[in-house]
C-alpha cells in the first residue's frame, strides 16, 4: 500500500469510481467520478485530530462492525491515502444539525462541507480490472443461524477478533459476552446520570435518598409531587443497580472462547448458492486456528470440510502442523445446522462421514468459511467496460490467457477473476501488469 | 563517548507526538528538555506530526536556519517513514545519510502503554543512542548500475515460452535455453489441457511458431547454462551449446526448469504396462485407447502427502479427473474409480470439472492412507472408508497419481545461479506471499512448476508476471542502490579466507586475486547489506556503511551511561 501512495508513476484516485469507458486498446478515455470527501485532499494531513473530536461514533465496517468509529474517518490507521472522509449519513452538521467541530480542530483548514464531486477524464492504453469480491452473506443459510446465535461469526469477523488493533485486542472475547458488556456500560451511564440527579435532590432536601425513600414507602410525604419524583428516580436508580449487579455477576464468569468450531464451504460448493470451491478457505481456517492457539494455549479447534484444499507450496504441512501442535481437529463431513446451546454455546450437528454418525457437539464460538462471492456492483461495472462475466459474475477469462478479458486492452487480475488466495493474486497481478505494458508500453525499438 | 572532530557537530532532535500515538503515552515535555542536554544536540523540536506537510517544513526550516548537520527524528518505523525523512534532508541540502531514526512509537508508547514512566525512560534511552551513533554518520551516495536489455529464459517449457513471448513483445531481447532437443518441456508428453481439452500438441506447436517468427528471441537448445557470473543488469552466462560455448551478457535471468513426473518404482505393482501413472495415461488417451478396457481405478497421492514427500502436489486430483472423462469420452461404458484422500478440485474451474465428471458417472471412493489399497492381478482391494467396508474393485487398468517432484539437477541449478531450493527441492521464491515470482537475488527471477506444481492456467499467468518483474529493471535502464552496503573497510586485514563468501545471501561477494593476495569483494549492487559478512569477519576488514563497528559501539555505550 505504501508502495502505491508513494511510487511516483502512480496517480492513486481513491474514493472514486469509473462512470464511462471509450475508446479501444491502446486509447481509452476514463470518465472518473471523484467523490466528494468534504475534505481537501491537498490539504489534509491524516492527522486524525478531527477524528478525535467527532462526536458521532458509528459502527466500524473495517472491524466489521465490531467497533465504533467517528463520522469523519481514514478507513482503517494505515490506510492509504490517509486523507479522512466524512460520512454523510451520519455527520451532524451534513444532516442540517448544529457541529461542525472537525472544521474547528482541522489546523491544515481542510474540512470543506459545501465540496462537490468532481468527474475527470483520463487517456489511458489499458486497463486493469482489480474490483476483489464480497463475503458471502451467511444469514441466507437458515440452518445456520448467523445473526440469531451471536456466538457464530464469519472468518472475516473472526480474522479482526484475532486481530491486536482490532476491537477485542486480538481477545477472543465471544460476541454474546461483549453484548453483555456493552450493556453494563449503558448501564453503568445511566446509573451514574441518575446518581447525579439523586445527588441533587439529596442537597436540595438534605438526606440521604435511602433514608427518604423508607419514609416515603411508610407513608410520609404522600401528596409532594417533587418528593414523589425523587421516589421515582430512586426506584429507577435501585432497578438499574440491581441490573447492573446481576449483570456484572454474570460477567464474572465470561472467559475467553476456548473451543471453537470452523464450517468449510459456506455458501461455496453448494448448489444454493455458489456451486464453485472458494479455494482459499480451507487454508483460512487452519491459519485463524493456528493463530488463536497461539494466542491461548489451552484453545481446541475442530474444522468441518468436506475435503480439506490444502494445495500450495507448504499448505499441506501446515495443515499436519495445525493438527499436531496446535489442538486442530479435522472431521469429514458437513455440518446440517447450528443450534443454539446453553450459555450462548452454539451446537453444531453434523455427520462424521468416517465414523458414519451423526453427531452433536457444543462449541464456545462457530466460525464460517463463507464462500468468495463476486463482487456487488460487478454486473454494472461490466456493462460500462463491455467485458463478459462468466455465469457466477466473474469477469470471464479463458485458461490459455489468463488475465485478458473478452475486450482487448482491458485486463483483469485477482478474486475478480475467480476466487484465489495471496501468492496467485499476486503473481497474477504481475501478469495483468505484463499484459497491460505489452499495450500501453509499445516498443519503439 | 567516540567524538567525531573532523567538523562541527550540530544534530537537530525532532521529537513527533504522532497525534496522540507517542504523546498521549510519553512524557514529551520530559523527552525534549533531556534530548537538549546532550553531546552535539544544538536543536530540539516537538512536532504534531513529523511527517506531515508542516512537520516536514520543520526540518527542512531546522536544517537552514540551525545550520544542522546531523538530524535525529524519534517517531515511527523507520520501515515507512525512513524513505521520506531522508529525502527531506536531502531537499533541504543535507545528504540523506546523515539522518538517524529512532522508534518511541512502537517501541515505546505502543508496547509500554501503561507505564509512562518506564515508556518515558526507554525513550530517553533510545534517543540517546540515536544521537550518539548519528555523531559519527558520514554521508554517502547512492550507486547506480546499468542495466543490459537482454533476459536469459532458462527453459523451453510453458513458462519460460511465455515469459520470452512476452519479454519480446515488450521490445526486449530473450535468450532461450533448453536441455532438451525440442521446445515445450512437459507439453511434449501431454494429451488435452483441463478444463478447456486444448491438444497441448497445438498449443506447443503454435507458442513455438512464435518463438521461432520472433526476432527478439534467440533459442538454444540441447544447451545447458554452465556458468553464471555477477549481478542484476550485468550477468555474464556460458552457454554450452552444440557448437560450442557461447558467453553472453545478460541484465535479467528466468528460471523456467518445470518439474517432472515421480516414478513410482515398486509402488502398486507399477509395472507401466497394466499399473501405469497418469503421464502415461496421457500418451494411452493421445494413442486411443484399446475398446476392451471395461475397469478403470485411478489411485491418488501415489508417493505424495507421505512421510518422504509431506506435500500435496497440487494438479493431480484434476489431471485424474480430466483424464477420467476424458476415457469415459472414448469407451462411454467404462467403469472408472477415483480412489482419493481429498478432492484438490479448488476453484471454479477445476470444481465445474468435478462435477461433470460426476454427472458422467465417474466413481470417488475415500481411502484412508493407513489402509492403503491394494493392487491384485485383476482387481483392486480398497477399503471405503465411508462406507467402512471393503470393496474389490476389477480393474484392466489401474492408473496412479504421482506427484510433480523437482527436476534432478534443481541442486545443481540452485547452485549455479545462488538461489535456494525449499526441502521439497522446488525453487525458493523471495517471499511466499508477496514476492512469489522474484528470487532474493536482484535480477533472478522463477515461474512454473519450478516453483511449485501448476496447472496450465498458472503456469501461463507465472509466465507472464514473471515476464513483468524482469521487464522492470530493463525498462528502467539502470538500477540504484542504497548505499547501506558491505565495504571492505580494511583491505591489509582480509585474508581472502572467503568465509563471507559463503554466507552471503545473496552472492554478493567474491574471492579475487590482487597484488596484495586473495582479498574480498564487494560487488555493490547486489549487496543488500544484510550484515551477515561483516559480523561473520574475525578480522573485522568488512564492515557496513552507516552500521559501523564503531557507529555501533557508539550507540552502546550509550545505553550503558546512567542518566
Amino acid at each position: 500500500m505504501l508502495d502505491v501512495g508513494r511510487h511516483s508513476n502512480i496517480a492513486l484516485l481513491a474514493y472514486s469510481e469509473v462512470e464511462k469507458v471509450d475508446g479501444q486498446a491502446g486509447n481509452f478515455k476514463v470518465t472518473v467520478r471523484r467523490k466528494r470527501r468534504y475534505v481537501d485532499e491537498d490539504k489534509c494531513t491524516g492527522c486524525g485530530a478531527c477524528a478525535e473530536k467527532c462526536p458521532t461514533m458509528v459502527p466500524d465496517a473495517f472491524n466489521e462492525g465490531l467497533g465504533s468509529r467517528s463520522a469523519i474517518y481514514s478507513y482503517f490507521a494505515q490506510g492509504i491515502p490517509s486523507t479522512h472522509t466524512i460520512d454523510p449519513d451520519f455527520c451532524r452538521q451534513l444532516k442540517g444539525k448544529k457541529c461542525g467541530i472537525c472544521e474547528k480542530v482541522c489546523q491544515a483548514d481542510a474540512i470543506n462541507f459545501d465540496q462537490e464531486d468532481k468527474i475527470m477524464e483520463l487517456s489511458v492504453g489499458a486497463i486493469i480490472i482489480a474490483v476483489g469480491y464480497d463475503v458471502f452473506d451467511p444469514s441466507q443459510i437458515p440452518e445456520y443461524r448467523y445473526r440469531e446465535i451471536q456466538n457464530v461469526v464469519t472468518a472475516i469477523e473472526f480474522e479482526r477478533l484475532l486481530s491486536a488493533s482490532g476491537p477485542t485486542e486480538g481477545h477472543l472475547d465471544r460476541p454474546s459476552d461483549r453484548a453483555v458488556e456493552a450493556e453494563i456500560a449503558g448501564f453503568e451511564k445511566n446509573l451514574k446520570k441518575s446518581e447525579r440527579t439523586l445527588e441533587k435532590l439529596e442537597k436540595k432536601y438534605d438526606e440521604a435518598s435511602a433514608q427518604f425513600y423508607d419514609k416515603y414507602q411508610q407513608g410520609q410525604y404522600q401528596d409532594d409531587e417533587d418528593r414523589k419524583k425523587w421516589a421515582d428516580r430512586y426506584a429507577a436508580y435501585l432497578t438499574i443497580t440491581k441490573s447492573l449487579d446481576d449483570l456484572k455477576n454474570k460477567a464474572e464468569s465470561f472467559t475467553v472462547a476456548k473451543r471453537l468450531a470452523f464450517i468449510q464451504c459456506v455458501g461455496s460448493r453448494d448448489f444454493r448458492f455458489y456451486p464453485f470451491c472458494s479455494g482459499y478457505c480451507c487454508m483460512h481456517s487452519i491459519k485463524e486456528a493456528i493463530i488463536a492457539h497461539e494466542h491461548e494455549p489451552e484453545t481446541t479447534s475442530t474444522i468441518f470440510g468436506m475435503d480439506i484444499r490444502a494445495v500450495s507450496k507448504g499448505f499441506e504441512e501446515y495443515k499436519i502442523r495445525g493438527g499436531n501442535h496446535s489442538n486442530i481437529t479435522y472431521v469429514r463431513g458437513r455440518v446440517s445446522e447450528i443450534m443454539g446451546g446453553p450459555g450462548n454455546n452454539p451446537v453444531v450437528i453434523y455427520e462424521d462421514t468416517q465414523k458414519r454418525q451423526v453427531e452433536s457437539q457444543e462449541f464456545d464460538m462457530v466460525i464460517l468459511a463463507t464462500a468468495c462471492a463476486p463482487t456487488k456492483g460487478i454486473v454494472e461495472l461490466a456493462k460500462i467496460f463491455g467485458v463478459e462475466l462468466d455465469e457466477y459474475n466473474f469477469i470471464r477469462t479463458s485458461p490459455l490467457s489468463p488475465v485478458d478479458t473478452t475486450i482487448p486492452g482491458i485486463f483483469v487480475c485477482g478474486c475478480a477473476e475467480s476466487p484465489m488466495d495471496v501468492p496467485e493474486s499476486v503473481a497474477q497481478a504481475s501478469s495483468a501488469a505484463e499484459r497491460a505494458a505489452e499495450i500501453a508500453f509499445q516498443p519503439n525499438l | 563517548m567516540p567524538e567525531n572532530n573532523d567538523q562541527d557537530i550540530r544534530i537537530g532532535v525532532f521529537i513527533c507526538h504522532c497525534g496522540s500515538n507517542i504523546a498521549g503515552y510519553l512524557d514529551m515535555e520530559a523527552l525534549s528538555d533531556y534530548a537538549q542536554t546532550l553531546p552535539n544536540v544544538t536543536f530540539v523540536q516537538r512536532n504534531l506530526y513529523s511527517c506531515s506537510e508542516g512537520g516536514i517544513n520543520e526540518i527542512k526550516k531546522g536544517i537552514k536556519e540551525q545550520n544542522l548537520n546531523r538530524v535525529v527524528v524519534a517517531s515511527c518505523t523507520p520501515r515507512t517513514h525512513e524513505p521520506l525523512f531522508r529525502s527531506s534532508c536531502e531537499e533541504a541540502g543535507l545528504n540523506p545519510y546523515l539522518f538517524e531514526m529512532v522508534n518511541i512509537r512502537d517501541q515505546c508508547s505502543w508496547v509500554h502503554m501503561r507505564e509512562q514512566e518506564d515508556g518515558t525512560a526507554k525513550a530517553k534511552d533510545l534517543i540517546r543512542m540515536g544521537i550518539a551513533k548519528a555523531a559519527l554518520l558520514e554521508p554517502q551516495e547512492s550507486i547506480m548500475s546499468e542495466v543490459c536489455a537482454r533476459a536469459l529464459v532458462i527453459g523451453g517449457g510453458i513458462a519460460g515460452m511465455t515469459a520470452s513471448t512476452a519479454l519480446a513483445r515488450r521490445g526486449y531481447e530473450v535468450v532461450l535455453v533448453e536441455k532438451e532437443e525440442n521446445l515445450g518441456g512437459m507439453l511434449n508428453h501431454l494429451n488435452k489441457l483441463g478444463p478447456t481439452m486444448t491438444d497441448a500438441g497445438d498449443l506447443m506447436e503454435e507458442k513455438i511458431q512464435e518463438i521461432v517468427q520472433h526476432a527478439k528471441i534467440t533459442v538454444f537448445t540441447q544447451s545447458r547454462v554452465t556458468a553464471v557470473q555477477g549481478f542484476i543488469g550485468k550477468f555474464e552466462a556460458d552457454i554450452e551449446t552444440q557448437s560450442g560455448v557461447k558467453k553472453i551478457d545478460i541484465g535479467v535471468i528466468l528460471m523456467a526448469t518445470g518439474g517432472r513426473a515421480f516414478v513410482p518404482e515398486g509402488l502398486y505393482g507399477y509395472d507401466g504396462q497394466r499399473v501405469i501413472t497418469q503421464l502415461e495415461m496421457e500418451q494411452l488417451l493421445k494413442n486411443g485407447l484399446n475398446s476392451d478396457i471395461k475397469n478403470v481405478v485411478m489411485i491418488q497421492c501415489v508417493g505424495s502427502r507421505n512421510q518422504e514427500r509431506p506435500y500435496c502436489s497440487r494438479i493431480c486430483c484434476q489431471i485424474a479427473v480430466k483424464n477420467a472423462i476424458l476415457i469415459k469420452d472414448q469407451i462411454p461404458d467404462a467403469t472408472i474409480s477415483i480412489l482419493y484422500r481429498d478432492m484438490q478440485m479448488y476453484g471454479v474451474e477445476n470444481e465445474e470439472m468435478f462435477r461433470d465428471s460426476k454427472a458422467k458417472g465417474v466413481r470417488y471412493i475415500h481411502y484412508d492412507p493407513a489402509r492403503s489399497p491394494q493392487t491384485e492381478s485383476d482387481q483392486v482391494r480398497v477399503y471405503h472408508s465411508l462406507l467402512g467396508r471393503e470393496m474389490a474393485l476389477p480393474a484392466d487398468l489401474v492408473v496412479l497419481s504421482t506427484p510433480i517432484v523437482a527436476p534432478e539437477d534443481a541442486d545443481v541449478t540452485s547452485q549455479l545461479l545462488r538461489v535456494p531450493v525449499d526441502e521439497n527441492g522446488f525453487f525458493l521464491e523471495g517471499h511466499v506471499k508477496l514476492k512469489p515470482l522474484d528470487f532474493a537475488t536482484d535480477g533472478v527471477f522463477l515461474c512454473g512448476s519450478a516453483r511449485f506444481p501448476a496447472n496450465i492456467r498458472e503456469v501461463i499467468a507465472q509466465g507472464l508476471g514473471a515476464a513483468s518483474r524482469a521487464s522492470i529493471p530493463m525498462s528502467k535502464g539502470s538500477v540504484v542502490v542504497e548505499p547501506i552496503i558491505s565495504v571492505l573497510a580494511d583491505e591489509d586485514a582480509c585474508r581472502g579466507c572467503g568465509l563471507c563468501v559463503a554466507l552471503c545471501p545473496y552472492g554478493a561477494l567474491e574471492i579475487r586475486h590482487t597484488e596484495k593476495g586473495r582479498k574480498v569483494h564487494v560487488i555493490d549492487v547486489a549487496c543488500k547489506g544484510c550484515g551477515v559478512c561483516a559480523a561473520t569477519c574475525y578480522q573485522h576488514a568488512l564492515t557496513i556503511n552507516s552500521y559501523t563497528d564503531q557507529q555501533l559501539e557508539a550507540q552502546i555505550d550509550a545505553f550503558l551511561i546512567e542518566d
